[in-house]
């Protein structure tokens, strides 16, 4: 891991920080950079009972085996990635602690557990016009009746790839992209919100997938 | 929009999927025992067939998962989904 003062977040370089406000206010978009969240590729066989178990202990998260889900408890993530594959998404920091516990837990079952890293940032875009955006890039439905909190797709905005999770009903989505694509994307997505009125907002580093409370009130402005 | 129904993923853009040309053809048991004539057939050669065709994709922008599917080459119909090592669905009418 490389040493805190060397490390930059992909968006860094935007100097986000000087756009940003505090709340959205009444901005039909808004968007953040999510910099610095722990990463693993979790692999395995789900349809090995000792093999959910063992995740299940070590995360304290239920493994989602059905395609396209998310679970979460507190600061950890699991997102779907295909019928064997799962990101573990952690507080910034906690990797390789997290890493260890699952091989603890999964000695002698076959499995594998990666530390990804900064591989793919991440941008969150909400509000209420936040559907809008991602539907003049994104092909996949994400009508409120098929798409919605706790779902996850890879899929393409504007012809990149993308790992789209909708993280409450406001709609907040966690757009995770590979690191060398995030400054193209950030400039798409500013461009396409513009209509929409854009807010860009300041965010904690470090802050996780689980971090935020709002799986309660949805934002829409008065 | 060509949609193709990744076997996991559900319907999805024909842009998310990459072609891998025909399937079940078996990998010869001895590959050195090949004729070069032979081993090209093996390679290169495909039905190309016009009408419904037995091919494999794969889920490149999604799950990244290969799966076969029974496609009408003249009118793109889809009419057959089925994971690696399945035998195509029997067709109906
Ligand atoms: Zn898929």
């Amino acid at each position: 891991m490389p040493k805190s003062y060397l490390r930059q977040s992909a968006l860094a370089h935007l100097h986000l920080e000087a756009h940003a406000v505090e709340v959205a206010g009444d901005a039909g978009v808004d968007l953040c950079e999510r910099p610095f969240r722990g990463q693993l590729v979790l692999r395995g066989d789900c349809t090995d009972n000792a093999f959910r178990d063992a995740v299940q202990q070590a995360l304290g998260v239920t493994l989602p085996v059905e395609p396209n889900s998310v679970t979460n408890v507190d600061q950890v993530s699991v997102i779907w990635l295909g019928p064997d594959e799962w990101l573990v998404v952690v507080p910034d920091g906690h990797e390789q602690a997290i890493e260890q516990e699952l091989r603890e837990a999964l000695a002698g079952i076959h499995f594998a557990v990666t530390d990804v890293g900064d591989s793919r940032a991440v941008i969150g875009i909400s509000g209420p016009h936040a559907r809008d955006v991602l539907k003049k890039g994104c092909s996949v439905d994400l009508h409120p009746r098929v798409f919605g909190p706790g779902q996850c797709a890879q899929t393409a905005l504007a012809r990149c790839h993308m790992l789209l999770h909708q993280v409450n009903q406001a709609p907040t989505y966690d757009i995770y992209v590979h690191r060398s694509f995030a400054d193209y994307i950030w400039c798409w997505l500013e461009d396409a919100a513009q209509e929409f009125g854009l807010a860009i907002i300041a965010q904690a580093p470090g802050a996780s997938a689980g971090a935020r409370a709002p799986e309660s009130e949805p934002v829409v402005p008065a | 929009m060509l949609l193709i129904k990744c076997p996991w993923c559900g319907e999805r853009d024909a842009h998310e999927f990459s072609y891998g040309g025909e399937a079940h053809i078996t990998r010869p048991e001895n590959p050195d025992k090949l004729s070069d004539e032979q081993w090209a057939d093996y390679l290169f050669m495909q039905k190309n067939a016009m009408g419904p065709f037995l091919e494999r994709w794969v889920h490149a922008h999604g799950c990244r998962r290969w799966f076969n599917v029974r496609r009408d080459t003249v009118t793109h119909e889809i009419t057959a989904v089925y994971k690696m090592g399945d035998r195509p669905p029997e067709r109906t009418a």
